[in-house]
């Protein structure tokens, strides 16, 4: 392959990746990966750099949209930083020297998971919680616009939520993705933090807990600009579109069918690490 | 740290309330502009640095099979600025890519400066230890040399 038919080709499916994956919600990072090492025959560390790369692209792209809404909570958002941003850190060092087929199994049962996650059906939102006092110390507590005026919120279980989110970190810094999954578990399942405070705020966190292994993996020759180019633009083009057109009828079976692919991405991803394919 | 706190109300009336100049609420709207436009700018530089590098390049061979690591060229700051300066595409791509990487990096440390105007010294330590974190992983891994 030529570079300019490569790059086209890179820049085709980067897009692809990013329209559904802000059409979905899913983000489109996840698919990235494994979509370049399969079918683009990439060294995954090449991949895992053009991809962290792409993640910082959406999440700061997305922000100012996000922000307007005023449901995101930036004191959430810093605090669970910390963690994040040492998780990272500590995922892109461990990326460096784990095995390339470890890093293929873990991103493997990293889709699986994700695909799990999209399908499943989301319990009831719990109201009225009574407010938790450490995270009353730290004023995560807040409120949001609601259908019915302002809600308030009380966020509970801080200390598995920050544990979580330093786990969310390592696999963001591990596996170059936004590890949209890990945080959704972390923030919805421990912290009990409303669904779009909690995607919003996400989405807030995810640029930066990817700076923080961008660094590493810039200086360790990771990311080669040949190939983030095309899969920067493309996502970013991609998610900017796709959070633009709404096609609420049709999100339902999109999500059925990203999440498919995601789960037969997750099972040759394990496949590939676990026999050494990679 | 905690006494004489406004109550936990009081985020929401940030946004309600036009009066309190900086908010929580306020400081996230600018931060969101500022993230955007440095994701425009970051864009535009790394689109001038694949046109030029498409244009020099095109017909040559693709290959990403082997992991062979970047030349420091595209490996350190000051390299990247170097290949940047020669006019190279791939070192204009770089360029850009440093640009998007720094956007996260400036909100954590205008988050800070936000965060001190409303004399919430709690969240200002907290930003200050990310922004720490971010600028370790710039200068310990050795980029900007």
């Amino acid at each position: 392959m030529t570079i300019l038919t490569f790059t086209a080709a890179v820049a085709i499916v980067s897009f692809v990746a990013g329209l559904l994956g802000s059409l979905t919600g899913l983000g489109g990072g996840v698919v990235l990966v494994p979509l370049l090492t399969i079918f683009f025959h990439v060294d995954i560390r090449y991949a895992i750099g053009a991809s962290l790369v792409s993640v910082i692209a959406t999440s700061s792209g997305a922000a100012a949209a996000y922000v307007k809404e005023g449901f995101s909570n930036i004191r959430i958002g810093m605090f669970l930083e910390i963690a994040t941003t040492v998780g990272a850190l500590l995922g892109a060092y461990l990326a460096t020297w784990i095995p390339t087929t470890a890093i293929a199994t873990v991103f493997g049962i990293m889709l699986l998971y994700s695909a799990y996650i999209s399908r499943r059906v989301r319990p009831p939102e719990l109201q009225n919680l009574p407010p938790d006092p450490l995270a009353t110390r730290l004023r995560l507590n807040g409120s949001f616009p609601d259908l019915d005026g302002e809600r308030s919120y009380n966020v509970q279980h801080v200390p598995v939520g920050f544990s979580l989110m330093f786990g969310a970190g390592a696999l963001s810094g591990l596996l170059g993705i936004g590890s949209g999954a890990v945080k959704v578990l972390a923030m919805d399942q421990a912290m009990r933090i409303p669904f779009k405070v909690s995607t919003t705020t996400s989405n807030f966190m995810i640029g930066v807990t990817a700076a923080a292994s961008a660094g590493v993996y810039l200086s360790r020759g990771y990311v080669d600009p040949g190939l983030a180019m095309p899969v920067m633009l493309g996502v970013l083009a991609g998610s900017l579109i796709g959070s633009r057109i709404l096609v609420k009828a049709e999100t339902k079976s999109l999500r059925l069918v990203f999440s498919l692919v995601i789960l037969v991405l997750g099972l040759q991803m394990l496949y590939k690490g676990l026999w050494g394919r990679i | 740290m905690t006494e004489g706190k406004t109550p936990l109300s009081q985020r929401s009336s940030a946004r309600a309330n036009p009066s309190r100049a900086w908010g929580d609420y306020q400081i996230e709207v600018v931060v969101g502009y500022l993230l955007r436009c440095g994701v425009i700018l970051s864009g535009t530089i790394v689109f001038c640095g694949a046109c030029i590098y498409i244009f020099r390049h095109a017909y040559e061979p693709a290959d990403y099979r082997i992991f062979r690591g970047e030349p420091s060229d595209f490996r350190t700051i000051p390299g990247v600025l170097q290949s940047a300066w020669h006019g190279h595409g791939r070192g204009w791509i770089q360029l850009g890519l440093l640009f998007l990487i720094a956007t996260p990096i400036a909100r954590v440390a205008f988050a800070v400066a936000g965060f001190a105007l409303e004399r919430d010294r709690m969240y200002v330590a907290f930003t200050l230890i990310v922004l720490l974190v971010l600028l370790y992983s710039l200068i310990g891994s050795g980029l900007t040399f």
